[in-house]
């Protein structure tokens, strides 16, 4: 980092950061990625834009997906040089601060954000490119409605006619909010979960659907899903130019294949050839802890997180035919209200051994129940892998829950 | 019963659905499953016209879609008649609001089915957490618990019986929460309220099938979450 660049505040602010975030991981009080941010805001509101001046910035966001898909982003992007990022998923403010304080001066960042922070960090960093992911319920007491993201995002992106998007045509909602600008590249990731997406959010009337297919339209004309330049097939991606980019990624489901090639379309747009950019994203073996297999005890342990109806979804394509354990919690992050759990359809854990824990196990042991769905309750993590004999075992998390267990396995990245 | 078999009609799930509200369809089909009772369930979209039923559930919803489904419904005239044969309405939130003589959605004054005497406004705050309530004698259903996230006031009107006295949360307005008559039932405790309340789910379930013993079910989890719950809120 030459601080000497900064601005004499900013430098000791940028300085100051960075001494926090070292102390918060060598306490093992976190990842340091958001106390040292915190600080670092505090003695300068104007730091995140001066440690983003000079860089290319590409911002990610999008109800599910985004660590990921920073990561992949950020891998691609390396292929022309060195990158910041918030890789430990801290998406605010703070957390890109810590992020950029911490990596010292790069020409790159890529950066993981929040959904409501997007506008205010839009106009800190003035980012060359957004990737719009995807907007389904979310943190279900407290967050701002669908609509209401779909509607903020909207009337950002009208602001910024040079700014660049990246953006899912399978969900109306992100179409809504990036259609706004004239520059848009859109990709095809699919959208397993539509139940927040019946409504056409410009009019009101019903999305048509087509069966077979991906295509839908609102039946008055004013939104219709857009032609995808980037689009998947198996584990490929194929770029605008047709040509296929098959991939051996790490990380497991379809969703993957998506956020690899959401990916790729930001990094083509910096300049990088995604036959180049392809090879370094199956060099990622784990996020932040997600997907992360760990052996302990004779079993291997994967860590999946889930933390709302949409993710569950996926991680349930994700896990393989082992015992599972699903650990829910109702913390601050996580949302108080456990609602969600009914809009989640286990039946494809029907077949598998289940265990449950976590703080709010009982809530879902009565959706289990309702579910048809077999369970033993055990008090903890420990308790469940010992249940199991020596093998797999799957755990799926949401968002607490799942940085319990990770912390008792030595907070595995 | 209408038919062979318990309809359980889900009223507009394109338009009131929000955090779990399939729970409550879930819940009656199954707890009328496990006595053998036969259950069918039935998603009816606002396109749609609304069937003959048993049981219509009308979940929680954003102010849009809320108000146009108050539109739809008066248009079809169809839960009014169902409540004329005494079907069974048991509705939360929006579709909890939707029921009285008038709500408040984006700012403008809608009009309601007026299937229950009260009419609801704006709060000053939004109420958010845990709710749970002494419920009406007359129901004879253990302590109400559940959880609200709403921004409206509910005013009932001599027509209507409060469902609970407020031990936690707002509910209506911090005295009261949710309301009900003869067959219709309302509340604020939103998505799945039933699933922290089954000694509710079948009571509705009675109404509907006329059968006031309805067997015993295993409660196991039931009771541990029932238990957690107040235990949380301080009413265990
Ligand atoms: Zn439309």
């Amino acid at each position: 980092m030459e601080d000497k660049k900064l601005p004499l505040r900013a430098a000791i602010a940028a300085g100051v950061s960075r001494t926090a975030a070292a102390l918060s991981r060598a306490t093992g009080r976190g990842d340091g990625s958001v106390i040292g941010g915190k600080l670092g805001m505090m003695i300068d509101p104007d730091l995140l834009a001066h440690l983003a001046a000079g860089r290319r910035i590409a911002l990610v966001s999008g109800t599910n997906g985004k660590t990921t898909t920073t990561r992949f982003t950020a891998a691609a992007l390396g292929v022309l040089g060195e990158v910041a990022t918030n890789s430990f998923g801290a998406n605010m403010p703070t957390g890109h601060t810590s992020a950029l304080a911490r990596a010292g001066s790069t020409p790159f960042a890529v950066l993981e954000v929040d959904e409501h922070w997007m506008p205010k960090v839009i106009a800190a960093t003035s980012p060359v490119v957004i990737a719009l992911l995807n907007l389904s319920r979310d943190q279900l007491d407290r967050a701002k409605e669908v609509a209401m993201i779909a509607q903020l995002w909207r009337d950002t992106v009208a602001q910024y006619p040079n700014l660049h998007i990246v953006a899912n045509a399978d969900d109306p909602m992100i179409v809504y909010a990036a259609a706004a600008s004239q520059n848009v590249t859109w990709f095809a990731a699919g959208q397993r979960w539509r139940d927040d997406a019946h409504v056409c959010p410009a009019c009101g009337s019903h999305i048509w659907r087509e069966t077979d297919g991906d295509y839908w339209a609102c039946p008055t004309g004013d939104l219709i899903r857009p032609t995808p330049q980037w689009t998947i097939d198996d584990s490929a991606v194929i770029d605008p130019d047709g040509r296929r980019h098959e991939l051996k990624l790490q990380l497991p489901g379809r969703v993957n294949v998506g956020n690899a090639a959401t990916a790729l379309a930001v990094a083509h747009w910096f300049g990088v050839d995604p036959a180049d950019g392809a090879p370094r994203l199956s060099e990622v073996a784990s996020v932040a802890g997600r997907y992360a297999q760990v052996d302990r005890k004779g079993r291997t342990i994967r860590l999946l997180l889930a933390k709302n109806p949409a993710s569950w979804l996926e991680a349930f394509d994700m896990a393989e035919d082992a015992p599972t354990l699903l650990a829910i919690n109702a913390r601050d992050p996580d949302g108080y209200d456990t609602s969600w759990l009914f809009d989640v359809d286990f039946s494809p854990l029907h077949a598998r051994r289940v265990l449950i824990t976590g703080e709010r196990a009982y809530d879902l042991a009565v959706r289990l129940q309702v579910n048809g769905v077999q369970f033993e309750h055990v008090a903890n993590f420990w308790r469940a892998v010992e249940a199991v004999p020596p093998g797999r075992l799957e755990v799926i998390a949401n968002y607490s829950a799942f940085q319990d267990i990770r912390a008792e396995l030595d907070r595995v990245v | 019963m209408s038919s062979s078999a318990l309809q359980i009609v889900w009223v507009y799930p394109d338009l009131l659905s929000t955090y779990g509200d399939r729970g409550n369809m879930l819940i009656l089909a199954h707890r009328a499953r496990a006595r053998g009772i036969p259950a069918e369930t039935v998603e009816v979209f606002a396109n749609d016209s609304l069937p003959d039923g048993d049981i219509y559930l009308l979940g929680g919803g954003e102010d849009g879609p809320q108000a146009l489904a108050a539109q739809r419904l008066i248009a079809d005239g169809g839960l009014h008649r169902a409540v004329d044969r005494r079907a069974v309405v048991f509705a939360v939130c929006a579709g909890y609001q939707l029921l009285g003589s008038s709500f408040f959605a984006k700012g403008a004054k809608c009009e309601g089915l007026g299937l229950l005497d009260l009419y609801s406004d704006r709060g000053e705050t939004r109420a958010v957490g845990e709710l749970a309530g002494v419920v009406d004698p007359e129901l004879g259903l253990p302590t109400l618990t559940g959880f609200e996230n709403h921004g409206g006031r509910t005013h009932l009107g001599p027509g209507a019986k409060p469902l609970a006295q407020v031990k936690v949360g707002i509910g209506n307005d911090n005295q009261t929460e949710g309301a009900w008559l003869g067959t219709v039932l309302g509340t604020y405790c939103h998505g799945p309220a039933l699933s922290r309340n089954p000694a509710l789910a079948d009571l509705l379930l009675s109404w509907a099938t006329g059968e006031d013993r309805l067997p015993e079910l295993d409660e196991t989890w039931t009771s541990k979450l029932r238990t957690e719950r107040l235990t949380a809120n301080g009413l265990a």
